[in-house]
């Protein structure tokens, strides 16, 4: 038995692992998907300030109505810029060809990069945008090296410089290493403010990512109930015929 | 109750129906003594179900075409009713699939349970554990996310490894040049058609060999060598009704793991859904690090390991050969072992020590064919190969030299 156990427990030791890497220099979103209120906040800013560019071509504005609790006439007065219908997606009017011609590369939808990134590193990304004169422009971010991204956010955030510390590798070679990025000038929003804005997109591209996600885990609670109660009936049961077995 | 007997008769003199039911449920005589390993035979039967019914659902809206495919995967997860519940149930049941049939296989080496006379039982489940492979290979590239469609394109260039032939094959497989709408098509035709229906036939062959055989069990012992006056097994009990409510509650818990997957953590931590997959497929930027399903990285990580050419061999395709060798040498595991006895209870400690480091090595191997290579990495996937070939090509020694105890003539419960 013993034995079984030991199997048990190094067949999902991965998940382990899993659990002790990655997140490494990423600051924590804490965002609260349940906070209807920082959603309804992360998709104005997301329509102001990323649909320019960035698609969200999977998410309906009519899902966005009734999953962050807004009415269709709200959203058809302060989301939608493009002339959309409600039950139709959110997509820009930006052709790729053309994107790529202003960008180098064309801006990737956006409905599902919470699940590629990660809530941790969005929030990080997204505020450690810096001055960088070599980049074209004008901006460099401490997760994402050589982003073709410009900091759109400036205006709220400000600028920030870059610190760097002179590290020793293991050839003995020195070479400067980015270890901070410093707010040199601060925009409209103070930096509590800007963490709280960014942390508010966050959460909305997070609930973009999977619309379903409360839905799901609510439905999870029950069903494993359920089952719970399914086990102790089929487990008497089988108490039950296996008496006369010896 | 009069008329339901009449209908069966009826059925009775036209269909071996009562027949049937009685040769594999309730006059079938299973050994009383099966534990807790004996439980991951019928749930893989129950996750093959589960795995067709959820996968015609997804037909329904899937659509396999390589501009479409993402999107229609996102259309599913988000426009049909419950199509998020669909798909998770099929991308979990996947996963699932291994780790039962892992299990399942575990059993086997324990027991000794591919021993004669069930030799063929366990050929059977070697080619459904082929065709499992395929038929996960094929289907995880019909989402069109980024690691689909680069997985996919590590897998068919390594048929290009294979001398004279090889180049031409793999343009044969993958219908292009690389991995296209044309891979896509034909994968869908695979996925859904061609190896389901080899899995159930393989299946239906499996579950004959062993009822025309009978069962192993813990001790290893040949139940249908001791019966009472009635030619029954004394240390038989009537498949069902006895292990159909056991295995009842086998599958309950095994739902519970299995909608804790679903419901809490569907993408099983990046190794169930890989977060690379959730950028739709690009041909034309390579991800900085490409790996398998977790299912997949024991072999692949086989692959890497051989570092070296030999001659004229190349060491990719030397590694093609130690991975597809990985596999197959399943196959003759029942000559291997010559060991008089077959359960794990009474062998001696030299197969018990084997087994366990066979064990290790897959594990580690399976870890490591998640990780980028390095060094040490190598080093250690290379030693993890050894002790995984070793297990089965020193099998025919040590388990002729192992000292074994006495086996009972009865079941010990």
């Amino acid at each position: 038995m013993k034995k079984q156990l030991l199997a048990i427990l190094l067949l999902i030791s991965p998940a382990l692992v899993l659990a002790n890497e990655g997140g490494a220099n990423l600051d924590k979103a804490q965002i609260d998907p349940a906070n209807q209120e920082s959603l309804q906040r992360g998709a104005r800013t997301f329509v102001n300030y990323c649909m320019g560019c960035h698609s969200a071509k999977y998410e309906r504005y009519n899902r966005l109505a009734r999953d962050l609790g807004i009415s269709e006439t709200d959203v058809i007065d302060n989301l939608i810029f493009t002339g959309a219908k409600i039950g139709d997606t959110m997509k820009i009017g930006m052709q790729s060809k053309d994107a790529k011609k202003y960008f180098g590369a064309a801006p990737p939808d956006l409905t599902l990069i919470a699940r590629r990134r990660g809530a941790d590193w969005l929030y990080t990304y997204l505020r450690t945008f810096y001055l960088d004169d070599s980049r074209p422009f004008g901006v460099n971010n401490k997760v994402f090296d050589k982003v073709g991204m410009p900091d759109v956010l400036w205006e709220l955030q400000g600028w920030q410089k870059p610190v760097y510390e002179t590290v020793t590798d293991v050839n003995g070679n020195k070479h400067q290493k980015l270890v901070e990025v410093k707010l040199v000038r601060q925009g409209t929003q103070s930096p509590a403010e800007f963490d709280r804005t960014v942390r508010d997109l966050v959460n909305f591209l997070t609930y973009m990512a999977e619309p379903v996600k409360l839905q799901r885990q609510a439905l999870g609670v029950k069903v494993l109930l359920f089952l719970f109660v399914l086990f102790i009936i089929t487990y008497l049961l089988k108490k039950e015929y296996w008496k006369d077995v010896h | 109750m009069g008329m339901l007997v009449n209908l069966r008769d009826w059925i009775d003199a036209r269909f071996p129906l009562t027949k049937m039911w009685d040769e594999h449920l309730a006059k079938y005589y299973a050994p009383k003594n099966f534990n807790f390993w004996y439980f991951f035979g019928s749930l893989a039967l129950m996750v093959l179900v589960i795995q067709i019914i959820s996968g015609i659902f997804l037909t329904m809206n899937y659509k396999p075409d390589a501009t479409q495919a993402f999107g229609s995967v996102e259309y599913i997860m988000r426009d049909v009713d419950w199509g998020w519940l669909i798909r998770y149930i099929h991308s979990t049941g996947a996963s699932a699939f291994f780790i039962v049939v892992y299990l399942h296989m575990f059993r086997g080496l324990l027991y000794g349970s591919y021993r004669g006379p069930r030799e063929l039982i366990w050929l059977f489940g070697m080619m459904i554990f082929l065709a499992l492979m395929a038929e996960a290979f094929f289907g995880y590239l019909l989402p069109w996310g980024q690691m689909s469609y680069w997985g996919a394109q590590v897998i068919t260039s390594l048929f290009g490894a294979i001398p004279v032939i090889g180049d031409d094959l793999a343009l044969w497989i993958r219908g292009d040049y690389v991995i296209s709408d044309v891979t896509l098509n034909r994968f869908f035709a695979l996925h859904v058609i061609a190896v389901p229906l080899a899995l159930i036939a393989l299946v239906i062959v499996h579950i004959l060999a062993l009822h025309e055989v009978g069962s192993n069990n813990p001790d290893g012992v040949e139940i249908k060598k001791t019966k009472d006056e009635n030619g029954i097994p004394l240390d038989g009990i009537p498949f069902h009704p006895y292990y159909t409510v056991k295995d009842i509650v086998g599958v309950v818990v095994f739902l519970m793991f299995f909608s804790t997957v679903i419901f809490f953590v569907p993408e099983g931590g990046g190794y169930f859904l890989e977060q690379p997959n959730f950028e739709p497929a690009n041909p034309l930027k390579t991800p900085e690090h490409i790996a398998p399903v977790w299912y997949f990285t024991p072999y692949y990580a086989m692959l890497r390991a051989v570092t070296f050419d030999i001659g004229p061999l190349t060491a990719k395709f030397l590694g093609v050969i130690v991975m597809g060798g990985s596999v197959v040498i399943f196959f003759f595991l029942p000559w291997l072992d010559k060991s008089p006895v077959k359960s794990i209870r009474y062998r001696g400690p030299i197969y018990k020590t084997m087994l366990t480091l066979f064990v290790i090595a897959f594990l580690t191997l399976g870890w490591l064919g998640t990780k980028p290579p390095t060094e040490l990495r190598t080093l250690m996937a290379q030693i993890g190969t050894v002790v995984y070939f070793a297990f089965f090509l020193a099998m025919p020694f040590y388990s002729r030299m192992d000292k074994t105890k006495p086996v009972p003539d009865r079941v010990t419960g």
